[in-house]
């Protein structure tokens, strides 16, 4: 299995990457907070760990610490609109339950 | 379920606890809000995808408002009720509005602190109508960024004094926006430009906006912005070469006094046309009539040079002057940022280029720069970057001083000093025993205190009684990075303090900005001579005491009745003359003045010699060696 992104949301991390002018890729993180326990980081990169899981998808290279990769596992990232808002949405198939916001989550 | 952005490394923040902070270009014309998403600053659009917001209000008999597009729209059928470039009657009285020859199609009234706008909703001031647009704009950046603001920074023209500052404060903290921090518009084009581009080097910012016009010096380097000088024109914006449009149509058609409505809708198509010729060579204007039939007009890029041309000039002048003022000449300038939806005419980018001898940056659009410049300030001030990320100095746009004997201002902060600044300096009593003292702070240019701006007066009471001259009154002033100011001032001696916020009263009484710089130009050599016969008027005066003092105390021992008499006719002379508050008086005054002392001389010598046998008799030569 590994991390992905759509093509939506690869098109658009290479624009923003590309506006920032510097960065080597992507990271994908979970952090133990938020009020379901878990939540989801998610970073512009200019070093790359050792340690970290690197994927490759449309283009763009995503780290993920090994961690994290547990719980995010399969993941496909993807950016949509919603309303005025737009912005990048994690599709995670090891969550069992997120809070309202779906800004954390259980697994 | 919430929806992320790509934070910098390291920056990620905890689930609700995203810090969304947004700038906001609160402009005479029209408004912009922009935010930081995934590290790059945009521009935030309405639903229907516009990112103007037009700065225009209109409020409803039942009390609801309607805000842009909407209103702008309706203008032309409730002109009375619509009001339009409110920045700028933002903390002015109607005596300063009046005074500044502007004419508004709605009705203005006065009220203690500001003047109002009277419409079918009630008296409305300007903060109010700035609030509106501001929530607009707050409530359009939460629907689109999906939460709360923490903050906004919000950019006023370098020009704004305190009145103005603090009325956009209260604006935005009515509309429910916590301020970080206001922000001058051109030091925001400077981080937009500055940041994009990375390019180092003393810059040029060149503002024509809707309504005020600014120049800045700037100087980018190691990512620090420092402004070396500013200066502009309060009153003077793409609103007036519309007003010359308007003018040029009515007179070619000899419109001669239209209705409201016909007027608004004149106005509106004569910006339609000026914005059409920066692209064509000629416009056509659809001028209504009233009752009769409407007349087209042909506006060809040649007219609008000619009747604009000396607007265009007007703003050339506070450009040098800025250079001047960072001791600068064109050539040192690396390049000219243009900034404002009026840079795009070509006659002023013409004349921008001739004034510096280069083409003007215009690489980012000038409607939105400052906005983004100002999203990235807050984007540093609501913490969401990096400790390593840049400082900024900002400068006073007009000296701080205060009122010193004979009317005359001594300025304490020089303009264009960096923010945040306190400076000190100390002041003395005039009069024998004078225990308390009263400090009036004034901001601006000119030499005396009747052309300056009010901002403040304070009263230091407890100062112990001395000879005049004896006592040490130290006033310090500190200017805070928001450009608000505070005054204190502390007896040495036995260590009385008093204090003041300027938190001022909104420009009830004072001359407009605009004309201040200016007129400190123009009026230099009369400021001279005013300032020249003002000291004279307190040196006579302090002579006059001085006489006075001595013939009260020795007048009787000393003097024979001739003598004294010839002293009273001077004393007489002078007095009468300090009466008369005649700025021709300098030689008058300066020659009574001289007649007094020379008719005291003697008096002044025995008093001396008698001051000096009454500290001899009486002692034995060892004694006085002592003494001595």
């Amino acid at each position: 299995m590994a991390v992905t992104l759509s093509e939506t949301a690869a098109r658009r991390v290479n624009a923003f990457l590309a506006k920032r002018g510097k960065g080597v890729g992507l990271r994908l993180a979970v952090k133990t907070s938020g009020c379901s326990g878990m939540a989801y980081a998610l970073e512009f990169v200019d070093e790359e760990d050792a340690d970290d899981l690197r994927f490759e998808s449309h283009g763009v290279t995503v780290l993920v610490d090994r961690k994290s990769h547990v719980y995010l596992d399969g993941t496909e990232l993807d950016f949509v609109r919603e309303g005025l808002n737009e912005g990048f949405k994690f599709h995670n198939p090891n969550v069992k339950d997120q809070c309202g916001c779906g800004e954390s989550f259980t697994v | 379920m919430a929806l992320l952005q790509i934070s910098e490394p390291g920056r990620s923040a905890a689930p609700h606890q995203h810090r969304l902070a947004v700038g906001i270009d609160l402009g005479t014309t029209n408004s912009l809000v922009a935010s930081v998403i995934s590290g790059s600053a945009a521009v935030i659009p309405d639903a229907a995808g516009r990112m103007l917001l037009p700065s225009v209000v209109r409020f409803h008999a039942d009390g609801a408002v309607t805000t842009g597009h909407d209103a702008q729209a309706r203008q032309s059928e409730d002109p009375l009720n619509t009001v339009s470039s409110a920045k700028r009657l933002m903390g002015r009285g109607l005596a300063d509005v009046e005074r500044g020859g502007q004419s508004v199609p709605y009705r203005l009234v006065d009220a203690p602190g500001m003047l109002r706008v009277d419409t079918v909703a009630g008296a409305k001031s300007p903060v109010e109508i700035g609030a509106e647009v501001l929530r607009e704009l707050r409530l359009r950046a939460e629907a689109s960024l999906g939460g709360a603001l923490v903050g906004a920074v919000i950019t006023v023209p370098a020009y704004f004094d305190d009145a103005q500052r603090q009325a956009t404060k209260d604006a935005a903290r009515l509309a429910g926006l916590d301020v970080l921090r206001l922000l001058n518009e051109p030091t925001a084009a400077a981080i937009a430009y500055g940041l994009d581009n990375g390019a180092e080097g003393v810059y040029a910012v060149y503002d024509l906006g809707g309504g005020t016009f600014d120049i800045s010096i700037l100087k980018l380097s190691r990512g620090v912005f420092e402004v070396l000088a500013t200066g502009g024109d309060a009153a003077l914006g793409g609103d007036d070469f519309d007003q010359r449009v308007v003018a040029w149509a009515r007179a070619e058609v000899g419109l001669g006094q239209p209705s409201p409505q016909d007027l608004q809708t004149l106005r509106a198509r004569c910006r339609v046309a000026k914005e059409a010729l920066s692209s064509a060579e000629r416009a056509v204007i659809c001028v209504p009539m009233g009752v009769d039939d409407p007349v087209d007009l042909i506006l060809s890029r040649e007219t609008m040079v000619a009747i604009t041309q000396d607007l265009v000039e007007r703003t050339l002048k506070p450009a040098r002057r800025a250079l001047r003022d960072a001791g600068l000449a064109a050539d040192d300038i690396r390049g000219v940022v243009l900034v404002g939806g009026a840079t795009r005419m070509p006659q002023v980018r013409a004349a921008v280029a001739k004034c510096f001898g280069r083409e003007p940056l215009t690489n980012l659009d000038p409607d939105q720069v400052v906005a983004l410049g100002a999203a990235m300030q807050a984007n540093v001030l609501a913490g969401n970057r990096a400790e390593d990320d840049w400082l900024l100095l900002d400068v006073i746009p007009l000296s701080l001083g205060l009122e010193t004997m004979g009317g005359l201002m001594e300025k304490i902060i020089p303009r264009n000093a960096t923010l945040p600044v306190a400076r000190a300096q100390e002041f003395t009593t005039f009069k024998d025993g004078q225990t308390a003292m009263a400090i009036h702070v004034l901001q601006g240019e000119r030499e005396l205190v009747s052309d300056c701006r009010s901002l403040a007066q304070i009263e230091l009471h407890g100062i112990p009684p001395m000879v005049a001259g004896a006592a040490r009154i130290r006033v310090t002033f500190q200017v805070d990075a928001d450009g608000l100011l505070s005054v204190s001032a502390r007896e040495q001696s036995r260590g009385v303090e008093a204090s003041v916020v300027v938190k001022p009263s909104y420009g009830l009484t004072d001359a407009q900005i605009a004309g201040m710089l200016e007129d400190s130009q123009t009026r230099a050599e009369e400021d001279l001579r005013l300032r020249m016969v003002r000291e004279a008027q307190v040196e006579a005066r302090r002579l006059l005491d001085a006489t006075e003092v001595a013939l009260a105390e020795d007048g009787d021992a000393l003097l024979a009745p001739p003598e004294r008499a010839a002293i009273a006719r001077a004393l007489y002379a002078l007095g009468e003359l300090l009466e008369v508050h005649d700025a021709d008086s300098l030689a008058a005054l300066r020659s009574a003045t001289d007649a007094l002392n020379r008719a005291t001389t003697d008096f002044a010598a025995r008093r001396m010699n008698a001051g000096v046998q009454r500290a001899l008799s009486g002692h034995r030569l060892d004694q006085l060696e002592q003494l001595v």
